[in-house]
């Protein structure tokens, strides 16, 4: 963090001082601030209109379609046309409602797996990173030791035990194997917050350490914290999707990877049923890459540095 | 009042904790209620460790610090709490000292909650303006506002009324207008004489020696982490016994008098030593005096040793000085 | 004339609109002659020490003119500049020594300062370390790395690498600073003696310590909200400061054998205006206890004696008030 020299010229505040220049002033004016610079960035804009497009499609799309999706409804691999928009496949299920139920599991798994890893690893790195000393090395080992495990394997020694799986099942085991990331880099923040005298001032309060993590110390990574989240959520779609692929996914209901698991298992690509495999993997790249670019967006929104122009 | 006793404090540092850095090496002093202590340092002397081992915000190596009747180093839970309403700390910068996505009434209101939660709110009213009355602050112009939006000599200010909204009785004031414009110092600088005159014990922590020397009754000298002379302040200031001390004195800059020619040990940047020639009136008296590691050679006038070594000895000829 | 500075306005772009931190400055500067820059933070000093070596992005130089040697200079022209920079004007930033790159050892960082301005390196070497001799630095940092030298070492590099073409003007801005007293009065009485052995012909000293400039400058000029109120011989400005601004500045300053119980010194009510927005007249007017109607007038800068201008309507030609 910044380290100011004894005697500095400090007496001013920023806002008058001419060598701050266009300070990203904190408060009410900092909330205007990135309001402004979040309607004006075309990526926040762009990426932020297809999440929307699809969290929509994933909440109306499956009330169009009820019923099972996996349900032998339609003729078999009929092309999209008027009554079955997405087609069908080999075996005459309707493509648009798995596409649907799809679109549904795979932000319930990012948002599970997704919030599951955000809350381990925020209170790994905030308590790793407050306090200190013992209790920081052995959280900062655990977490080292999770990096390391080679996730794949472990979950098909895992899968070998669990008959039926569902997509609670597999946001929780992406949640407690994808958080070690964001618990170092948000123990790398609070360890730099720490050392800030309102953090003393607050102890010397009486002020229990869990209030000073949360009321203290996480307002003042709260952007931080929210592209943290971001990532992890588009990360955690992505091995969703991954896992499904290749099988140890869900055992039941639909997701958009395992739709690309049966078509390819059931040769969609030789076949040339375009609209079986189509329409899972623009959802997933598009879901994905909106995020990733979203996260780009906010960075240059809460950080005024990266500000172009 | 508070009362320091060979209090040490040693870092782990080098790779598997492999050696020890010693910041603070067996000080001991004492504060009495209604004094102003001058803690006069460089950089790397230790004296804001000490000042945070009083307030707690690290641990005590080696030692006791008591308050009153109350060994420092134990308490815990709400004993804690209770020696925060009694001793508090303002820090050196202000900007840092608030948290910047608060408005810098926060820092009263967590005040609040941990010590006047039961307080009526009338009351607690009464007592935001008392103490920002003796600050002089108009609580109306500062305290919805965002640390940003006010001076350093302001926010200096908050964090001096918000030691006084507690029964604060001792203050550790460590380098609060260091960071101050000449214009404003000087009245954050008479407000703690204010306090004084209040009966609040006060360590004023500081490397420069012209606002040490203004404010405070006693002083104390530190180098590197030890006390190299303490005393009444115009006696350490004016009839300094040790070398080091003078060696300060003769660097500090003066309004009314200029420098001399820089000699060519001043002018290498290796830092100060004693020359050898300088004798050690602590080990020439070598009587032992009431505070440990320390010669009292008038009332109340403590020396050091000149250079002093890790085996207790300073390497010179205990030869007795006239 | 070494330096001639005609009315120059240098503002800050913010979204605010434009802060004027430098509105209008009028400054000579002989050979031979140390000016030192006083004043309250965002005062300006910063900004005219910046601007005459290099302005950055958010600085714009609106008004005014710089001559350097009898040729103009083109401040406002960060290109063109790049050719006067170190060989006629040279810059040691208030940030310097923590500025030095930590992955270069210090002979190879001076050889690529050298290098970029066609200068060869063993051209320069011999004069190079005998300079490092006359600050006490042995020719073997050249072959170390900052990290393994301590503050004062390195702030003494950066003053022999910035002054080593010889350059007519050196701006040292807030250098001894973040130094150890002892360390501090070192790099200051060096500095002066940079000028003595014409490593520099002029300098310009911007600090907010008062008491180091009254022992190296000789001329005092002091600075109030982006413009100069008082300008002279820098004994005469301490001992009969004539602008009400630098009387009531000087006689806040605490020095060695002042005490808060003989002597109690006060601060000067109020703060500066804000430059966005910078009221019509004297700007020192609401805080001034001269103040009268006229000063709703911009007050010019008229001697009081030969040498020693002030800008204040109730200063007359004599010096006393009116």
């Amino acid at each position: 963090m910044t380290s100011r020299p004894q005697a500095a010229d400090a007496g001013t505040a920023p806002g008058t001082t001419p060598g701050a220049g266009p300070v990203a002033s904190e408060g009410i004016g900092r909330a205007r601030e990135v309001r402004y610079y979040a309607l004006r960035g075309r990526k926040v804009m762009i990426s932020g209109s297809i999440l929307i497009f699809f969290a929509l499609f994933a909440l109306v799309g499956p009330l169009m379609r009820p019923g099972d999706p996996n349900a032998f409804v339609g003729p078999l691999a009929s092309p999209p046309d008027g009554d079955w928009w997405f087609g069908t496949t080999t075996f005459g299920q309707d493509v648009f409602a798995q596409f649907a139920n799809g679109l549904r599991t795979t932000f319930a798994a990012g948002l599970l797996g997704g919030g599951i890893a955000a809350i381990i690893g925020m209170t790994v790195g905030f308590v790793a990173g407050y306090r200190g000393g013992a209790v920081d090395e052995v959280l900062s080992m655990v977490t080292n030791v999770v990096l390391v495990i080679p996730t794949l394997a472990l979950l098909i020694v895992v899968t070998a035990y669990l008959s039926a799986r569902g997509v609670m099942v597999e946001a929780l085991f992406i949640g407690l194997t994808s958080w070690p990331w964001a618990a170092r880099a948000i123990r790398a923040q609070t360890f730099s917050l720490r050392s800030r005298d309102f953090v003393d001032l607050a102890r010397m309060t009486g002020v229990p350490g869990r209030r000073i993590i949360l009321s203290e110390i996480a307002p003042n990574m709260s952007s931080y914290l929210f592209l943290t989240f971001i990532l992890l959520f588009g990360g955690a779609i992505l091995i969703a999707a991954s896992l499904d692929f290749i099988g140890l996914g869900p055992t039941e209901g639909s997701s958009l990877g395992l739709m690309m698991y049966n078509a390819v298992a059931w040769g969609a690509l030789p076949l040339g049923l375009w609209w079986w495999f189509i329409p899972p993997g623009i959802g997933i790249t598009a879901i994905v890459a909106a995020l990733y670019v979203l996260n780009v967006g906010l960075d240059e929104v809460f950080n005024p540095r990266l500000r172009e122009s | 009042m508070l009362t320091l006793d060979r209090v040490t404090k040693t870092y782990k540092v080098g790779s598997f904790g492999g050696s020890e850095l010693r910041a603070v090496r067996e000080v001991s002093f004492s504060v009495a209620p209604g004094e102003v202590v001058a803690l006069i340092g460089e950089s790397g002397s230790g004296k804001s460790t000490i000042g945070k081992m009083i307030l707690r915000l690290l641990e005590i190596n080696g030692g006791t610090i008591r308050f009153e009747d109350t060994d420092v180093g134990k308490l815990t839970g709400s004993a804690l709490r209770e020696y925060y309403r009694r001793v508090q700390g303002v820090f050196q910068d202000p900007f840092s000292s608030f948290n910047p996505v608060f408005k810098v009434s926060h820092v009263f209101d967590l005040v609040r909650n941990s010590y006047f939660g039961d307080a009526s709110k009338a009351a607690w009213q009464a007592r935001v303006s008392a103490a920002m009355d003796t600050v002089n602050l108009e609580p109306g112009q500062v305290l919805y506002k965002y640390p940003h939006q006010l001076s350093g000599g302001q926010l200096q200010r908050l964090l001096i009324a918000r030691a006084l909204l507690l029964d604060t009785q001792f203050l550790v004031a460590d380098e609060i207008i260091s960071m101050l414009d000449a214009s404003t110092r000087i009245d954050v600088l008479n407000l703690l004489g204010d306090l004084r005159e209040r009966g609040l014990g006060i360590l004023f922590i500081t490397h420069d020696l012209s606002l040490g020397n203004y404010i405070s009754a006693r002083a104390i000298i530190l180098r590197r982490g030890r006390i190299a002379e303490m005393g009444p302040t115009a006696e350490v200031f004016g009839a300094p016994l040790h070398p080091y001390t003078r060696m300060l004195l003769a660097s500090v800059p003066q309004l009314h008098a200029k420098w001399g020619a820089l000699g060519a040990e001043e002018r290498a940047g290796a830092g100060w030593a004693p020359s050898a020639s300088e004798p050690c009136l602590y080990h020439a008296l070598a009587t032992p005096g009431p505070v440990a590691g320390l010669a009292e050679v008038g009332p109340g006038h403590f020396v050091g040793c000149v250079n002093p070594l890790d085996d207790g000895s300073c390497g010179r000829s205990a030869s007795p000085v006239s | 004339m070494s330096l001639k500075v005609n009315d120059l306005r240098v503002y800050y772009r913010t979204l605010a609109g434009d802060v004027k931190a430098l509105d209008g400055v009028t400054l000579e500067i002989a050979d031979g002659e140390i000016v030192g820059l006083a004043g309250e933070s965002g005062c300006g000093k910063t900004t005219l020490g910046n601007s005459l070596v290099r302005l950055d992005s958010r600085m714009k130089m609106v008004g005014g003119s710089v001559e350097l040697d009898g040729q103009p200079l083109p401040v406002d022209d960060f290109e063109a500049m790049r050719e006067h920079r170190w060989k006629r004007v040279s810059m040691i930033p208030q940030y310097a020594m923590s500025a030095l790159n930590p992955t270069r050892k210090l002979g190879q960082m001076v050889r690529e300062v050298l290098e970029a301005r066609g200068v060869r390196y063993a051209d320069v070497r011999p004069e190079l370390e005998r300079r490092l001799d006359l600050v006490g630095l042995a020719p073997a940092v050249l072959a170390r790395y900052p990290i393994e030298l301590s503050g004062g070492m390195k702030q003494r590099m950066v003053m022999v690498l910035s002054t080593l073409l010889d350059p007519s003007l050196l701006v040292a801005d807030e250098v001894t600073s973040a130094l150890d007293v002892s360390s501090q009065r070192a790099v200051a009485q060096l500095l002066q003696s940079f000028r003595d052995h014409g490593f520099v012909r002029s300098m310009i000293v911007v600090t907010h310590d008062v008491s180091i400039l009254y022992q190296i400058t000789d001329t005092l000029a002091i600075m109030y909200a982006g413009k100069l109120v008082e300008k002279g011989p820098t004994d005469e400005v301490m001992a009969r400061p004539r602008h009400p601004y630098t009387r009531l500045l000087v006689s806040s300053l605490p020095e060695v054998g002042v005490r808060y119980d003989e002597e109690r010194l006060s601060g000067i009510p109020g703060s500066p205006p804000s430059l966005l927005n910078p009221p019509q007249g004297c700007r020192f007017r609401d805080r001034c206890p001269l103040a009268f109607e006229k000063c709703v007038e911009e007050p010019p800068m008229r001697d009081v004696e030969p040498g020693h201008p002030v800008a204040c309507w109730a200063v007359d030609a004599t010096g006393a008030p009116a």
